[in-house]
């Protein structure tokens, strides 16, 4: 099935992760075909597309969750999907992974959820590590709730929690599956604040699976967009530049919500 | 103070070896304290303790400036040792300048300390020991008072079950029954054999000291028709279907499942536990006779294998041995544990918690549970049994 790929600005930045003719599916059955894309070295780099298009799929397929079909993932250059059990662990420890609910062990407090990483890849004493999941949980908006159960936290604040744990080991790829989702506006702006930090100051390449439009709109600098019915990719690019000069009908209507291009030019020229 | 912070040095990945990380002090006109970080700051590498910042300041300066222009390379190792320093500092009532410490870092700090969610630290305070006691005490009457409420929600929906008026789908009750019934077949067969074997060979060997090798046959039938075949599929019912139930509505309570069939006016009582009771009672009495016959089979297979009896001749003996009594009062005993366990699996289920661990706690209370109440009920049986003359 060819397909015309709606091609957008792209930030030029060193490759970091090149993902090549990957395919992929569930017992034989495929979801997403053809995926070619290239996520730059600091890239927030937004995974979109309506529901159930294989977002999370593709970003399981990217962590090693899901063995693809066909095609490859490859990380600064050394190919992520065929590589050696021990060499995969390795490259492993470079990630941080969100997943979509948070998924923090419920038997250990939040510092626990994060400390254990830390405990198992590194020699750091105990208190270092506590020091270091306080710091952590305090940039997620969560400074003094180390010894809170999972269970005693709100959703949203689990998410935040998930981020943190993420962030353990200082990952140069954090892989984000909509860390928005359930947050309030305020917590998610300040979360995309987080984002963009931890960019600026930390370099860290982060690949965001969201439908959050006013997030994904702020944060991001190159994009894919999934579709469903022809299972691969539709727009790629920075999501402000698709937005302005991607005619896709499909793209435009995520993009704006479902309006007509004239009728969102007409709002924002009354707004 | 937060003024404007510096463009660089950013982290470096690269771990190329370099200089350790390092601190140096230095007073400028004895009313500022220069605190010069430099060298590689790294997760997991040595690094100069938050100590000697506070050996520094034991001598307060009015002012603390935090300089990094001479850091390699730093991740979090950076980040915790200032935060710590930073916090020393202003609980020392010191001022803290950061505006030459690198863009990053200086933006990170400043991130960990906005906040967002204020802590409850009243929630968090332990309570005393007559409290806890206290609690504890009163924890229990309001469980025991929950206890009877869910048992009287139940009796509730059952009188509804039986009056044809409760809201469930057949279907679940039909793939209920099969799941309680017929997939237990294979663990009941063994465990009934085995058990039959077992009795069997304790009483041949002492029987055979009065060369009463016959008796074996009334020993395990009696046995096994008035206590151990409800027993045995009391004990498995209870590990397997009751753990089973407990699990599969403790993750749908997880999972809001349950909220949902409230919301739609469904109740779960009807629609989620009653099933499942009335699937366990119906189905531990044929699971007892099955289990009784293989108990006496196993039991056969030493009488007539090891102690060289005929097969009719044990069959005889068996039959000769029982009564119909005997036979209602275990299969009556098998129907009441499938309607305990079917109880209490719900009700540790249904008041599981809303995570993972809960929905692990609440399995393995509904078998200890289970298993506790079994015992109860078994003696209780026994005793009654007895007064009647059974």
């Amino acid at each position: 099935m060819a397909n015309e790929i709606c091609d957008g600005r792209m930030p030029e930045r060193e490759p970091h992760i090149e993902v090549r003719g990957l395919e992929l599916g569930y017992k034989g059955r495929p979801i997403l075909s053809n995926m070619d894309f290239t996520v730059g070295r600091g890239d927030v780099f937004v995974i979109m597309g309506g529901s159930g298009c294989g977002k999370s799929t593709l970003l399981r397929a990217m962590v090693g969750l899901l063995e693809p079909l066909a095609g490859d993932v490859s990380y600064d250059g050394m190919n992520f999907t065929r590589a050696e059990r021990s060499e995969r662990s390795e490259m492993l420890r470079r990630f941080g992974v969100l997943y979509q609910k948070g998924a923090l062990w419920s038997s250990m407090t939040l510092a626990e959820n994060i400390g254990l990483v830390l405990g198992e890849y590194t020699e750091l004493e105990r208190d270092e590590i506590r020091e270091i999941a306080a710091f952590k949980l305090a940039l997620v908006g969560l400074a003094g709730f180390e010894d809170h159960m999972p269970g005693e936290i709100s959703g949203g604040m689990q998410k935040r929690a998930g981020i943190a744990r993420a962030m353990a080991l200082d990952p140069e790829i954090l892989f984000l599956d909509e860390p928005s989702a359930g947050l309030d506006p305020i917590t998610s702006r300040r979360l995309d604040e987080l984002i963009l930090t931890l960019r600026e100051s930390l370099g860290t390449t982060l690949v965001v699976v969201t439908h959050d439009l006013e997030s994904l709109l702020t944060i991001g600098d190159n994009s894919v967009f999934l579709d469903r019915e022809t299972k691969s990719i539709l727009a790629r690019g920075d999501p402000r530049d698709l937005l302005e000069h991607c005619t896709h009908p499909q793209v435009q209507a995520f993009l704006r919500r479902g309006d007509e291009p004239s009728k969102a030019g007409a709002k924002e020229t009354v707004s | 103070m937060k003024a404007s912070p510096q463009e660089s040095p950013e982290p470096d990945r690269e771990s190329s070896p370099s200089t350790p990380a390092a601190v140096s002090f230095e007073r400028e006109d004895g009313e500022t304290l220069v605190v010069n970080a430099s060298g590689r700051w790294k997760t997991g590498a040595p690094r100069p303790a938050v100590d000697e910042f506070q050996q520094q300041i034991a001598t307060p300066p009015r002012r603390v400036v935090f300089v990094a222009d001479e850091v390699e390379s730093w991740d979090s190792a950076l980040l915790t040792w200032l935060r710590a320093a930073i916090q020393a500092a202003e609980a020392a009532e010191i001022e803290t300048d950061r505006s030459r410490l690198p863009k990053g870092v200086f933006e990170l700090l400043h991130l960990a300390e906005l906040v967002v969610e204020p802590l409850r630290r009243a929630e968090r305070a332990r309570p005393g020991f007559l409290a806890r006691v206290g609690r504890i005490a009163t924890g229990f009457w309001s469980e025991t008072l929950e206890d009877l409420g869910f048992f009287g929600r139940v009796c509730t929906a059952l009188v509804r079950f039986v009056t044809f008026r409760a809201q469930f789908r057949r279907s679940d009750l039909y793939h209920l029954i099969q799941s309680t019934g017929a997939e237990a077949v294979p663990i009941i067969t063994l465990v009934s054999v085995i058990i039959g074997l077992i009795l069997a060979f304790v009483g041949a060997v002492q029987l055979r000291l009065f060369g009463a090798d016959l008796y074996i046959a009334n020993l395990v039938g009696i046995a096994m028709v008035r206590e151990m075949g409800a027993m045995t599929v009391g004990i498995i019912m209870a590990g397997r279907t009751g753990a089973a139930f407990a699990a599969q509505l403790g993750t749908m309570k997880v999972t809001e499942e349950i909220d949902a069939l409230s919301t739609f006016g469904l109740s779960p009582m009807e629609f989620l536990v009653v099933p499942r009771i009335v699937a366990l009672f119906l189905m531990t009495p044929f699971l007892c006779l099955y289990s009784m016959v293989l108990g006496i089979c196993g039991g056969a297979m030493v009488g007539v294998g090891m102690l060289g009896l005929s097969p009719q001749l044990y069959l005889d003996q068996t039959l000769e041995s029982l009564q119909m009594l005997d036979l209602y009062g275990g299969v009556f005993r098998s129907a009441v544990y499938g309607v305990l366990i079917g109880i209490t699996a719900c009700l540790r289920g249904m008041r599981c918690g809303n995570d993972a661990a809960a929905v692990g706690e609440a399995t393995t209370s509904a078998v200890v549970t289970a298993l506790v109440v079994i015992v109860i009920a078994d003696g209780v049986m026994a005793v009654v049994f007895n007064a009647l003359g059974i």
